[in-house]
């Protein structure tokens, strides 16, 4: 995406921002092609592995009193759990192992990108475009195997006006058909926009190198800007997941039940 | 020459598409805000509705990040 032209000649930008989400191949440097293993692939296999982990290898003793790695694997389950069972109701908890993947992917993925050097797998839209289309394709064909065409009233809401009906029936159907694209780009869009922050922050923390006297001033808050957002993106990346979840329950609670 | 005026539109256009991100902030800070006012006023139901908050938040949000991405095509993609 970035190319190299950009703020090489400067001093101070060493490195463009977005040269972080780079996708490069692991061996070698030819061109990357489907089989290409890429350091998508690694931070992909490793958000799994460290799952694998929590969820298997944590709550392996099965433990009346769990340890700390089974308390948390718990915690996780009972969070998504009572998440779907709030949002998309008893029946929703059919597709509760779907939400749980789902959580725990962009949980894990967004949390491992934080680390330093890391590659964050979920600020590519091509990835995140996937879970979204995997959501609308499930949420539709759910809506319309459990409803038939009776599916098709989440789009004519009833309890308006009867004039107003077909307005609202065409924002509806528009509006259904943006959700995959407002569901990925916001994970893909969130990821990119912090981690784009952070590194430009960290292309001020060395001006100190360049100049002494600016450098006193710039250098110390840039390097509390890191910390600070950094946090922040702590917080983010938790919400966003939190918030694709979220969002996956209430589309499979119109599925489940369209009637307004 | 032509080829700088075009990419001069391009980074125009980027910095102006951020202005959106300022709406977006306006959502967010208002849904927040009378999620606060509403809880302070009844606090035993804000537990409940903090789902409901997020969703609000999301929404608001998705229209700001609509905005980034405009600005990223417009630096990246034209």
């Amino acid at each position: 995406m970035a190319t190299e032209a950009h703020g090489a000649a400067e001093p101070g930008l060493v490195f463009h921002p977005m040269d972080q989400f780079m996708v490069k191949p692991l061996f070698g440097e030819g061109a990357v092609g489907i089989f290409t293993l890429t350091n998508v692939t690694l931070w992909m296999a490793l958000t799994v592995a460290a799952i694998f982990a929590l969820l298997v290898l944590g709550t392996a003793g099965r433990a009346t009193i769990p340890s700390r790695t089974q308390s948390i694997a718990e915690l996780a389950y009972d969070f998504v759990r009572k998440m779907v069972e709030d949002v998309a109701g008893k029946d929703g908890l059919v597709f509760f192992p779907y939400i749980m993947t789902l959580f725990l992917f962009i949980l894990f993925a967004n949390v491992l990108g934080l680390l330093p050097m890391a590659f964050t797998t979920t600020s590519h839209i091509a990835v995140t475009a996937v879970l979204a289309m995997m959501v609308f394709l499930t949420v539709t064909i759910v809506g319309f195997v459990r409803h038939g065409a009776g599916f098709l009233s989440l789009f004519w809401v009833s309890s308006a006006p009867l004039p107003l009906r077909p307005v609202l029936a065409l924002i509806e159907v528009i509006s259904y058909f943006v959700r995959p694209v407002s569901h990925s780009i916001r994970l893909a869009g969130n990821m990119m926009a912090g981690h784009a922050v952070v590194k430009v922050f960290a292309a001020f923390a060395p001006m100190i190198i360049i100049s002494t006297g600016i450098g006193l001033l710039v250098t110390p808050l840039s390097i509390l800007a890191i910390a600070t957002i950094y946090a922040l993106e702590l917080l983010v990346a938790f919400i966003q997941a939190y918030v694709f979840t979220i969002l996956t329950c209430v589309y499979l609670k119109d599925a489940l039940h369209p009637h307004h | 020459m032509e080829g700088d005026i075009v990419q001069m539109g391009a980074y125009i256009g980027a910095g102006l598409a951020c202005m959106g991100m300022g709406g977006a902030a306006i959502g967010v800070g208002n849904v927040a805000g009378n999620f606060l006012a509403g809880a302070l006023r009844n606090p035993s139901a804000a537990g409940g509705q903090t789902a409901t908050l997020f969703i609000g938040i999301a929404f608001a949000e998705a229209l700001g990040i609509f905005s980034f991405l405009v600005a990223l095509l417009l630096m990246f993609a034209v």
